[in-house]
């Protein structure tokens, strides 16, 4: 016979254990979520690849086609996109982080600039349509940049805000103490002691929009042929990969999965060197 | 004399240096503080906008809009009470599932695994979140709907569809297409937002308290339940309201999997929600009353995730209030 504590004991022994097995099981579930998804990017897009992928443009079901023109036409708007948005996100980061840090303005714009980040992305694609598209009744490659350009900026605004603030106060006494004036400080100093970490925040913004789908629905559309004007759509991966994925045509599910295993590698190679680039920062401030 | 002129003419130099960077200096402040302020004006703006372009929608059918499920392109009636609880459903679903299992990877990798493990597995599983949205819809649609349409589903109607209460949500044909198969799509989707900010809140707990309720004979879970949570409980909230955001908008991956029907049904039948009406409709809405509705559901949207997100930002903010005190 046990006693009554001993049994008390036992209880708390087996929910604890039962506890720690399931908290596995769930890392578990997250690991295996991960590999599958990733199997089956690589497994049926690697089919799929190859040479003419590159070299040739979309085609018409049944004729043979690649992607050129949409991988080109991806690179060219997300490359906008974060050439407009960064200087804009680093200049905003800068006033919260020097100008309006411990500010009621500098909360409320670091508020905003949060939800900013985390809002859905298909509201900031009906935004651009309503303001751009609609008003010059015509889908061009100029409103999907702007559309994605907002995904990019709250990303940078908040990264060169933190990475600023970690940037030590005697740099910027010491600058001033010199008689530098402080836009020089900022610029000279504090740019570069927080380069790698803005970086980060870059690249960060570029992982996110070079899959981005949605806001495209609504300013870019997709192009099947190649196009160079910013006034009109041009053709690119994640809406191919719609397109193709959604028809009943083999030949372009199969290049929508090629197209699916470009942009994975693409983002997870660029989310890596963010990474790094943001431990190599830490190292250097510590 | 010419000592003098000098010197005359080095003051001027310098106070004329002086001012040019005392405008420099006015002039970048400015620069960078109309930069900060473009990113309150686009949200301001875009929430303006949106509902301008909705208002026909939103102000002439007023309640009936979000209470009447009749979503008809071809008569041109639109109310929105289908899309919008797909979108409720979808996100309850996938925060039944993702909660529990981000709080379980979140117990493991700061209390169960060992110290080498747990960078590892914590990078793998955010990897998971760089993920484009439109390959989880793919992925979603040629690997998991045959998956689930074969195993899972008919098992679902065999075993609940005679369920009181809850059978009829769990009745229909199995083809793997539905509410329920979003709402799992999305709970992937959001487990690395959800279990990571868990984790970092979990290790801001004094190691102190932890190893008071050790020492009184606590056992492991025990103190995840009683101490850890406790003392993180609003940060912990406030990461699952940060997933709520997320699977709330969450486009591409939904569109695939929930079927696009716009009327309610059970949640293995195919429905809608509000992200994947917009995307999918979009292109074919040509009367001024679809434009209409679509971009009044997408305000509504907008509207419920900035609240959700600022709720979730409130509850976090107070995480980084405790980091301060210790």
């Amino acid at each position: 016979m046990s006693t009554v504590a001993e049994r008390l004991y036992l209880r708390r022994r087996i929910v604890n254990g039962v506890a720690l097995v399931l908290s596995g099981a769930a890392a578990v579930f997250g690991l295996i979520m991960l590999g599958w998804i990733l199997w089956t990017t690589i497994s049926k897009g690697a089919a799929a690849l190859g040479p003419q992928l590159f070299t040739t443009a979309t085609a018409p079901p049944g004729e043979p086609g690649g992607l050129a023109n949409a991988i080109v036409g991806t690179l060219t708007i997300c490359l906008s996109a974060v050439a407009w948005a960064t200087p804009l996100g680093i200049l905003a980061g800068t006033y919260l982080a020097e100008y309006a840090n411990y500010t009621k303005r500098g909360e409320l714009i670091r508020f905003v600039n949060d939800i900013l980040l985390s809002a859905p992305s298909i509201v900031l694609g009906l935004f651009i349509y309503t303001l751009i598209v609609r008003p010059m009744e015509q889908f061009s490659m100029f409103a999907g940049v702007l559309a994605l350009g907002f995904i990019v900026l709250p990303v940078v605004v908040r990264t060169t805000d933190e990475m600023l603030r970690m940037v030590p106060t005697q740099m910027r006494e010491a600058a001033l103490s010199l008689g530098v004036p402080q836009w020089k400080v900022t610029t000279q100093v504090l740019y570069r002691a927080a380069l790698s970490g803005i970086t980060t925040g870059v690249l960060l913004g570029l992982a996110r929009i070079s899959g981005e789908t949605a806001p495209l629905i609504f300013t870019n559309t997709n192009n099947q042929y190649w196009n160079f004007s910013p006034l009109q759509p041009m053709s690119n991966l994640p809406m191919t990969i719609y397109e193709y994925a959604k028809s009943p045509f083999e030949d372009w599910q199969q290049l929508a999965w090629a197209g699916a295993l470009l942009i994975t590698v693409f983002v997870l190679l660029v989310s890596v060197i963010a990474r790094l680039l943001l431990l190599k920062n830490k190292q250097s401030h510590d | 004399m010419n000592a003098e002129a000098d010197r005359e003419l080095r003051l001027i130099a310098v106070a004329k240096r002086a001012q040019g960077d005392q405008r420099m200096d006015f002039f970048f402040r400015s620069l960078t503080a109309s930069a900060a302020w473009f990113v309150l004006i686009t949200l301001v703006g875009a929430m303006l906008v949106m509902f301008d372009g909705g208002r026909e929608a939103l102000v002439e059918q007023g309640s009936k809009f979000i209470t009447t499920d009749y979503w008809d392109p071809a008569n041109l009636i639109f109310h929105g009470l289908a899309p919008i609880v797909g979108t409720l459903l979808t996100s309850l679903i996938a925060l039944l599932i993702a909660v529990p299992i981000s709080f379980g990877i979140a117990v493991f990798l700061t209390e169960v695994a060992p110290a080498w493990l747990r960078t590892p597995i914590a990078t793998a599983i955010e990897l998971l979140a760089g993920i484009p949205s439109i390959i989880y819809g793919m992925w979603g649609l040629f690997v998991l709907v045959p998956w689930l349409g074969e195993y899972v589903y008919p098992w679902l109607i065999d075993e609940l569809g005679t369920w009181p209460v809850i059978g009829p949500w769990f009745q229909g044909i199995p083809i793997g297409i539905g509410l329920l198969t979003a709402g799992f799509v999305l709970a992937v989707m959001v487990i690395p937002f959800i279990s990571s900010i868990m984790r970092e809140v979990f290790l801001t707990v004094p190691g102190r308290l932890k190893e008071s309720a050790y020492a009184l004979g606590s056992t492991r879970w025990e103190v995840v339940w009683d101490i850890v949570l406790p003392y993180t409980r609003t940060a912990v909230i406030g990461g699952v309201f940060l997933g709520l955001g997320r699977a709330l908008g969450e486009t591409m991956a939904v569109t695939f999997v929930i079927g696009n029907a716009n009327r309610l049904g059970t949640l293995l039948e195919p429905g809608s929600s509000i992200s994947a009406t917009i995307a999918n409709e979009f292109a074919e809405a040509f009367a001024d009353e679809h434009r209409s509705a679509l971009l009044g559901l997408g305000f509504l949207l907008f509207v419920v995730s900035f609240i959700v997100l600022s709720i979730a930002k409130l509850m976090l903010k107070g995480m980084s209030r405790w980091e301060g005190k210790r």
